[in-house]
């Protein structure tokens, strides 16, 4: 038995992310699908900020001046998630304006549908 | 003691993310995935990200849900289809 | 005799008659190849009744993924270990001289405002992108619309009309003021204590899309029109980008001509920090709101 039960929020991320993947693929609904899309975003950022993490660390705000690396937790994927998460909510308010002219146009969310109506209105 | 409550949000965080796999109500997934980010802003405070912390808060029940609401209004959804 | 009809072919060749013949049976009797059509693989699936092939291969594949992954994890360094590969000079660098180069106390802040900086910039384009792109996508057109838009625009104004909210609006009236105040105080104390640009604006544009749900499009446009969206966010970008290229064109690591960084702690210390988080607080919260404005009215 290796780390597999030490690292349970990398095993936990990982399955998050097969979960959302799932979503992304079984969805019929467009709706379903997106809420899949950021269930793998925030599965990346819990496997990011667990990589930052060390024992007995508090988090990167400087106490009575102590500069010591090893006091403090890794600042650097905090940095990174920090941006992300933002960008994740921009990309979601896109799709769902994407959704939204979808459902204007053709009448429905379901993918199968819709791809049959493109098709139709093709020939 | 820390490390219990860390595994059981872990698994409220999987079945969470499980329940809006499953569920066919698009407005119970909505609700489901507002708890799933709630779960996630307290699991950054617990990894020493109080910065995250707040931004998440602020995103997954704010922002992120209020967007999801409106289009469920503009698709005439808000009630719930049986459709998957 | 063949060899005369082999010469005369020749001959037509080089004088170019059969070619052309040649040619223009080849056009007519030509078979057009099929274009193929990726989504008739769905027609297909339909026919044949592939529905349950096609799950059973996704979570097939989704759960070899995952075992792969879980495999990976398996041989990964342990978590929260000090002397982890992830623990590396990089972050041992800023945090031992952060303070001492950045001047900003949260060490988060000061890496993604001071030496990530660029990045940071090309964030807030991202956001101002996307709401463009909403935009686009969203933003009606009064001349340009059919009838069944119009009926349900128009619903929806008498709808709103009618529709009583007093809980709603008592509420928004007393709580606005000091969400934004919150907002504003996590995005001016953003180095000194945890929050900073992103999370504060996220919660004032919370607070201006209460207020709007609250009182409606008509009283939010005596307040913010299109063009104060389009000025704060612009200005802020141009501010940033005026902040942070003139400290890199006086000396990519502050050689020279230096911000003073004042007392660590200070509102009013960390050189550059604070105007750089006021900008993407501003940027984001505008994001926001021109987010929610799109998606109800079709105009900001």
């Amino acid at each position: 038995m290796g780390n597999l039960g030490v690292n349970f929020y990398e095993s936990a991320s990982v399955i998050l992310f097969g979960i959302g993947f799932m979503n992304l693929l079984l969805q019929k609904n467009l709706i379903k699908k997106f809420i899949g899309l950021n269930i793998m975003d925030t599965a990346v950022f819990l496997f990011l900020a667990a990589k930052g993490f060390v024992f007995g660390g508090s988090a990167p705000i400087i106490v009575d001046g102590i500069t010591d690396a090893s006091y403090y937790v890794n600042p650097v994927p905090a940095g990174l998630v920090l941006t992300g998460i933002v960008v994740a909510v921009s990309v979601t308010a896109f799709s769902l304006a994407l959704v939204q002219r979808l459902y204007q146009h053709y009448g429905s969310l379901n993918m199968d549908v819709i791809m049959r109506k493109m098709k139709e209105e093709e020939h | 003691m820390r490390e219990t409550i860390q595994v059981i949000l872990i698994v409220f965080l999987i079945l969470s993310a499980i329940g809006v796999s499953v569920t066919k109500n698009l407005f119970m997934a909505v609700i489901v995935f507002m708890g799933y980010s709630s779960i996630m802003a307290v699991i950054w405070l617990l990894l020493e990200a109080p910065d995250l912390s707040i931004t998440q808060a602020a995103v997954g029940v704010g922002v992120d849900s209020i967007l999801f609401f409106l289009t469920l209004k503009k698709i005439h959804q808000i009630k719930g289809t049986e459709e998957g | 005799m063949e060899w005369r009809m082999w010469l005369q072919k020749i001959k037509d060749w080089v004088d170019g008659y059969t070619v052309m013949i040649d040619a223009d049976m080849y056009i007519a009797n030509r078979k057009r190849r099929e274009k193929w059509d990726w989504r008739s693989i769905i027609d297909f699936i339909y026919e044949k009744d592939l529905h349950k092939l096609h799950n059973t291969l996704c979570v097939m594949c989704c759960v070899a993924f995952i075992g792969v992954m879980l495999l990976v994890v398996n041989d990964l360094p342990q978590y929260g270990n000090v002397n982890n590969p992830a623990n590396n000079e990089v972050s041992v660098r800023y945090v031992e001289e952060g303070l001492e180069e950045t001047g900003a106390v949260n060490l988060v802040t000061g890496m993604i405002l001071d030496y990530r900086a660029f990045d940071t910039f090309a964030e807030a384009n991202v956001l101002f992108l996307s709401v463009m792109g909403v935009l686009f996508l969203l933003k009606t057109d009064k001349k340009n619309d059919d009838k069944q838009q119009q009926m349900v625009r128009k619903k929806d104004a008498e709808m709103e009309a009618i529709e009583q909210k007093p809980i709603r609006q008592i509420g928004a009236k007393y709580l606005t003021p000091f969400i934004l105040l919150y907002g504003i105080y996590i995005v001016i104390n953003g180095h000194i204590s945890p929050g900073g640009g992103f999370a504060g604006g996220v919660i004032m544009g919370g607070g201006m899309i209460f207020y709007a749900t609250a009182f409606g499009k008509e009283k939010m446009e005596q307040i913010f029109t299109f063009r104060s969206f389009a000025n704060i966010s612009v200005g802020s970008l141009l501010t940033y980008f005026v902040c942070k290229s003139y400290s890199f064109f006086t000396g990519a690591n502050h050689v020279g001509w230096e911000v003073p960084k004042g007392v660590a702690g200070n509102i009013l210390s960390a050189g550059l920090i604070l105007p750089l988080n006021i900008c993407v607080g501003l940027v984001v919260a505008c994001t926001m709101y021109g987010f929610y404005a799109l998606y109800t009215k079709g105009d900001i």
